[in-house]
């Protein structure tokens, strides 16, 4: 089972629970966490893996043969990101426009255009005790994560229990981390800018079909306009954080609810139960 | 003309609240909303109904089904994995063309993706432009770069010499379009080992682009332990620090109500935003 962990809004709480439900499956489930905020990663900060495999990633961008290329201009026709000119004698690529779709290179009547890879992040993985551990970490400077999430997501176990931290947004790198799961947990918390946000995420989950429910997080000194609007959509409010300096302290430290106050532990695994059910019931009807 | 944008790596260390209580503060100025993912700017300005535009970019691939020859060519090439037994997956679809310029019965188009939208708001602080990216889609970082024009030429049409604008999350395309051109970014951290973990790669991205940064560490006092690691580190980057702002519920409390901090409650967090205001003035004049 893949579960997402994603939100819209920032800072909200997903890597908090992200790793607090890996810790305490692991002793129940072969837990896998994939870390897709390739941008600002976390996950490893609080569970601290051992890594032991680190492999470069990127795009494949266009090298042009010179000697063979006939400045016809297919190549510049052909993309459509523009990462690729001809003017008068010159031949000019921009590698940092090229998405690596290949259409230069298939598409040039002389076959004088090979790729090459160009470098825009690492896949790292590793192990925290039992727990599987993948992160994905984007260079800095380098504008495109989605390419950098695909090669994480190609890491995905499907044998146990997948958990996908995703990073905060609803556009493309959203959408590349979430996409497969069997279930998206949004987390929130209950002020105006949590629910706005909630909203456009709960809208990119139907979008993509994926079943979601929320975990409301520092829950306390908001309003009641999340759970209103949860009701109201009929989506399951699954879990209840409340705002709390402990655990904030303890966050603050890199120290997670499931390892900082264990009893924590509970909860989640009661969490995990009742994902487990809606997907289950969704399954066996899926027209739902 | 100045520009500063308000960045900070990790989501939700306060970016918008303190951009917020600045719109209370400039005298004269545009605001722009660059986080258009998840924009919430105008949540805390109350703009009245303004102009709206539509954002097209971007393309998807359409397969015309009775022309199909079912060859399976464009599914072999396409390397994001977006058609599936010859049905375009739109969440997948790079928009790269590749598919619709090899397709030998000329079956497939591309047709342009209505991508979000972009509006110009009046709100009691001055002009807002804001946008809203549609539901799943990309170009995110071109969406940006249309509310920076915008903000731009409102600003020099009104003669008004400075922007401030409210950034994404993150490190990657709109942080980068939010963040390229500008005169100031302001790094808005806390005190965790995720802020600072992701604070120190958002200088990296300032560095890269050769941005001056500025930070602000908010909610210094929930450990003082980071605070003091994170000055050290700015120190060594030769970066300075302008602000430390206390943990004050009433910025929570402020933005429940609808209001900026500095009108909700003038004491406490406000005072420090009040002071960091005029440090940022203070860079940007010089």
């Amino acid at each position: 089972m893949i579960i997402s962990v994603a939100s819209g809004k920032g800072g909200t709480g997903k890597t908090l629970i992200a790793t607090s439900l890996a810790l305490s499956l692991r002793n129940k489930a072969q837990v896998q966490l994939l870390d897709c905020d390739v941008e600002e990663p976390n996950d490893h900060i609080f569970i601290r893996p051992v890594i032991d495999r680190t492999e470069a990633v990127g795009i494949p961008v266009p090298v042009v043969d010179e000697a063979i290329c006939t400045r016809c201009g297919r190549c510049a026709e052909v993309c459509a990101f523009n990462a690729i000119a001809v003017a008068g004698e010159y031949v000019l690529t921009f590698p940092e426009l090229c998405h690596g779709c290949g259409a230069c290179s298939y598409l040039c009547p002389e076959k004088a255009i090979t790729e090459e890879n160009r470098e825009t992040g690492v896949i790292e993985s590793g192990k925290a005790d039992s727990i599987d551990f993948t992160q994905g970490r984007l260079t800095v400077g380098e504008a495109m994560a989605p390419p950098v999430i695909r090669k994480v997501k190609e890491r995905t176990n499907n044998d146990g229990v997948a958990i996908i931290d995703a990073p905060p947004g609803t556009s493309c790198p959203v959408v590349e981390s979430v996409k497969g799961s069997d279930f998206c947990l949004l987390v929130t918390e209950p002020t105006p800018f949590g629910l706005n946000d909630l909203k456009l995420a709960v809208a990119t989950m139907k979008e993509l079909g994926i079943p979601c429910g929320v975990v409301l997080n520092r829950a306390g000194n908001g309003d009641k306009n999340v759970i209103d609007y949860c009701e109201s959509e009929y989506i399951p409010v699954l879990m209840t954080v409340p705002l709390d300096m402990e655990i904030a302290r303890l966050y603050s430290r890199g120290i997670t609810l499931a390892e900082g106050i264990p009893a924590w532990q509970k909860e989640f695994i009661g969490l995990f139960d009742k994902i487990t059910e809606i997907v289950d019931e969704r399954n066996r009807c899926p027209e739902r | 003309m100045k520009e500063i944008v308000v960045l900070s790596g990790k989501g939700g260390t306060g970016k918008t609240s303190i951009v917020g209580a600045f719109a209370y503060l400039a005298k004269s100025k545009v605001m722009v909303d660059c986080d258009v993912d998840a924009a919430d700017l105008y949540l805390l300005l109350q703009p009245e109904h303004g102009e709206e535009h539509e954002f097209w970019s971007g393309q998807t691939a359409v397969i015309d089904g009775a022309k199909c020859t079912h060859c399976g060519l464009c599914e072999q090439l396409c390397r994001f994995d977006a058609i599936h037994d010859l049905v375009v997956d739109d969440a997948s679809c790079e928009g790269c063309g590749f598919c619709a310029n090899v397709c030998p019965a000329e079956a497939i188009t591309m047709k342009e993706n209505l991508a979000g939208h972009w509006f110009i708001s009046k709100t009691k602080y001055g002009t807002l432009v804001h946008a809203r990216l549609g539901i799943a889609q990309e170009n995110s970082g071109k969406l940006v770069a249309m509310v920076r024009q915008q903000a731009k030429k409102i600003a020099e049409e009104s003669g008004i010499e400075l922007i401030i604008s409210d950034g994404p999350p993150g490190i990657g395309c709109p942080v980068i379009s939010s963040l390229s051109g500008t005169d100031l970014a302001l790094l808005v951290t806390e005190p965790t080992l995720s802020g600072q973990h992701d604070l120190e790669r958002v200088i990296g991205v300032c560095r890269h682009f050769t941005v001056p940064a500025l930070v602000c560490i908010n909610k210094f006092d929930i450990n003082d332990a980071n605070t003091r690691k994170i000055e050290a580190y700015c120190r060594n980057q030769g970066i300075d620090i302008a602000s430390k702002i206390p943990y004050d519920s009433k910025v929570t409390e402020a933005m429940i109500h609808g209001k900026t901090v500095m009108e909700y409650n003038p004491n406490g967090a406000a005072q420090h935003i009040e002071k960091l205001w005029n440090i940022i003035i203070d860079r940007l004049g010089g």
